[in-house]
């Protein structure tokens, strides 16, 4: 693994503002990114778990553009983008790739996989000259298992874990150098789940991907992640590898999070999922 | 072990509901699908037991099934029998069922915030079975309700009680579903993926919070998941279902630790973080098949990596396989196999 960075997010902070109701004046604002700091070096996965209202999925729009920083910086190979205009995003996202949670709700679907695949091509024109288009399309597509037969299919023809391996195919076409996966798998059945799990990991071997894992399945983020950042209330509370953080958790809410993961078979070594003591009031 | 022992004694007794070869049809526009094909199992007073499945296998359509919540006119059960306490819920009419199941039979969905009536306050609605059902005054149920709220973790029940659902958290909002669900004290409880929207640690307290439940008023439990982990604790007996089928069941420990059929086998070694990390996990090939356009025979072999070409001829009914557990059950003709491969 090289030394340089990727991404480097320093001290992000991203508020929303929250609205009066009926003059919708600004009257105050709701932090969901407090301070956030962290690295992706080229070919590396970063894992960010927390739960709902935690702001990991904040991060990651903010780092695409979807958002505005409100403070801080964030750095793609050493440049900062926090205050990119609309061309330096576009030039951006040629490098950076999101794949969404629901394959159903980030499919178009009037479009055949074919014309998904192609379309970040007539953004980026010089990616793929326009008569290799259609075959690169193909070669895509059997590269992340579907078959090529079914370019002229509609997304509503294909399963959940079809349609995320078109979605997966759409973010490869431009070479990125960084996926950020926002509960990319979390909608998928466990069989299928692997599948796509083993795929995303193959891709990173032959593409030297990053990616940026956000998840709250805490086994997902296990298996994938070569680091993972804790987040709770929009700061980063423990950063670690996966097996530091499962088996020596330091901070309380690390601790917490960990031991609710369901365990398997949890009659082996008298390990309970269960945390001891009474049931915490919110 | 006591635990068995009382498992033991259990078995002894006839089953509290006792499902037989049921059968749920579903018209669509592309054809009739056979949402459930000749699903049998029976659920004893006290016990837990976990029905899981990924999406397709028929595991809610089950749920629905006893319920009479079976989407009108497109679902109907079209054979078999649901016997509860001696009468046969599939024959009765909905309006019978309904009735039976709101003081008998209870449940709990996915998501608490769909379940609960946005415009009503809290109270009102937890209150509204002993209203209904038992015609309390609205006083002495909203008394009752105060106190099923207290019993389910909601901190600072007396102001909450007159809240609206938009001002709790979904874990909050699921213990007021499970309230609501307790309050006529049923003999069984179904919960469809109880805490499959929930954070984590909330997961965690929801599951204990039914499992204390549970040991207090003695009700039996269906747990319905696509999460093997989640049930994991709290279910003494799983019954594994593909295609509209059973195809393993069995005590948990039995099932998960000497899995039968290759189909549960897959599943457990699709979880991540079961097994060593940095091995890349062994997924199932191919995805769940099409209801609409089933494989002849089992409806598995088209994935199953030890399929033979009988597996083709005939669909595999369930059977106890040599040197398994009293009471393990696997649809697979090939079960012997799976388990000398542990």
């Amino acid at each position: 693994m090289t030394e340089v960075s990727l991404l480097k997010v320093q001290n992000l902070r991203v508020s929303y503002p929250i609205h009066s109701s009926i003059l919708q004046r600004r009257i105050g604002e709701n932090m969901a990114v407090k301070d956030v700091n962290f690295t992706i070096s080229a070919g590396q996965t970063v894992g960010l778990v927390g739960e709902s209202g935690s702001g990991k999925s904040t991060v990651a729009r903010t780092i695409i553009g979807l958002e505005k920083a409100d403070g801080g910086r964030i750095e793609f190979e050493g440049r900062d983008i926090t205050q990119s205009t609309r061309t330096e995003l576009k030039a951006l996202r040629r490098d950076m790739q999101m794949v969404f949670q629901d394959p159903f709700a980030s499919l178009n679907p009037r479009l055949s996989v074919q014309e998904i695949i192609v379309e970040p091509w007539l953004a980026h024109p010089d990616v793929v000259p326009k008569n290799r288009r259609a075959s690169e399309a193909k070669a895509l597509m059997d590269r992340v298992g579907l078959n090529p037969d079914y370019a002229s299919r509609f997304p509503h023809q294909f399963s959940g874990g079809q349609r995320q391996r078109i979605g997966i195919a759409r973010a490869l076409a431009l070479q990125p150098k960084l996926i950020i996966c926002d509960e990319a798998v979390s909608a998928l059945d466990v069989s299928v789940q692997a599948q796509v799990l083993n795929l995303l990991d193959d891709l990173k071997q032959e593409f030297n991907l990053a990616y940026l894992f956000i998840s709250h399945d805490l086994s997902v983020i296990e298996h994938i992640c070569d680091r993972v950042l804790v987040l709770n209330g929009g700061v980063v509370v423990e950063e670690g590898t996966p097996r530091e953080l499962f088996e020596n958790p330091q901070d309380d809410y690390t601790k917490r999070l960990f031991a609710a993961v369901p365990v398997i078979r949890p009659w082996l070594n008298g390990a309970s999922s269960k945390p001891a003591g009474t049931i915490p009031r919110y | 072990m006591t635990e068995q022992l009382v498992a033991d004694s259990r078995r002894a007794q006839s089953p509290l509901l006792s499902v037989r070869d049921l059968q749920v049809e579903f018209t669509t526009s592309a054809g009739i699908a056979r949402a459930l094909d000749g699903v049998s199992f029976d659920v004893q007073a006290g016990e837990t037991l976990a029905i899981l499945g990924e999406s397709g296998s028929g595991k809610s359509v089950t749920s629905q099934a006893i319920m009479a919540l079976l989407p009108k006119p497109a679902g109907s059960i079209v054979g078999g029998s649901i016997l509860y306490d001696g009468i046969d819920l599939a024959k009765e009419p909905v309006s019978r069922v309904r009735d039976l199941c709101a003081t008998d039979i209870a449940m709990i969905f996915q998501d608490p915030l769909s379940s609960l009536n946005p415009v009503f306050r809290i109270g009102d609605q937890v209150a509204e079975p002993f209203r209904r059902r038992l015609g309390m005054g609205k006083k002495e149920a909203l008394a009752r309700a105060l106190e099923l709220l207290k019993r389910v973790g909601i901190a600072d029940a007396e102001r909450r009680i007159s809240n609206y659902p938009h001002q709790f958290s979904g874990g909050q909002r699921q213990r007021i579903m499970i309230a609501m669900a307790i309050a006529l004290k049923p003999r069984i409880l179904i919960a469809d993926e109880p805490t499959t929207a929930l954070d984590v640690t909330v997961q965690a307290q929801i599951m204990r919070l039914l499992a204390e439940l549970q040991a207090e008023t003695g009700m039996a439990m269906i747990l319905i998941s696509h999460d093997l982990g989640v049930v994991a604790d709290s279910a003494s007996r799983v019954a594994i279902m593909y295609a509209g089928r059973i195809i393993e069941t069995g005590g948990i420990r039995e099932v998960y630790d000497h899995p039968q059929h290759p189909y549960t086998k897959g599943l457990l070694d699709s979880i991540p973080g079961a097994h060593a990390m940095g091995e890349p996990l062994r997924p199932i090939v191919g995805s769940p098949p099409n209801l609409l356009d089933l494989p002849a025979g089992c409806a598995f072999h088209p994935r199953c990596p030890i399929a033979v070409p009988e597996c083709r001829a005939a669909v595999p009914s369930l059977r106890e396989p040599e040197g398994a557990a009293l009471g393990h059950h696997v649809a697979c003709i090939r079960a012997e196999e799976v388990r000398s491969h542990d």
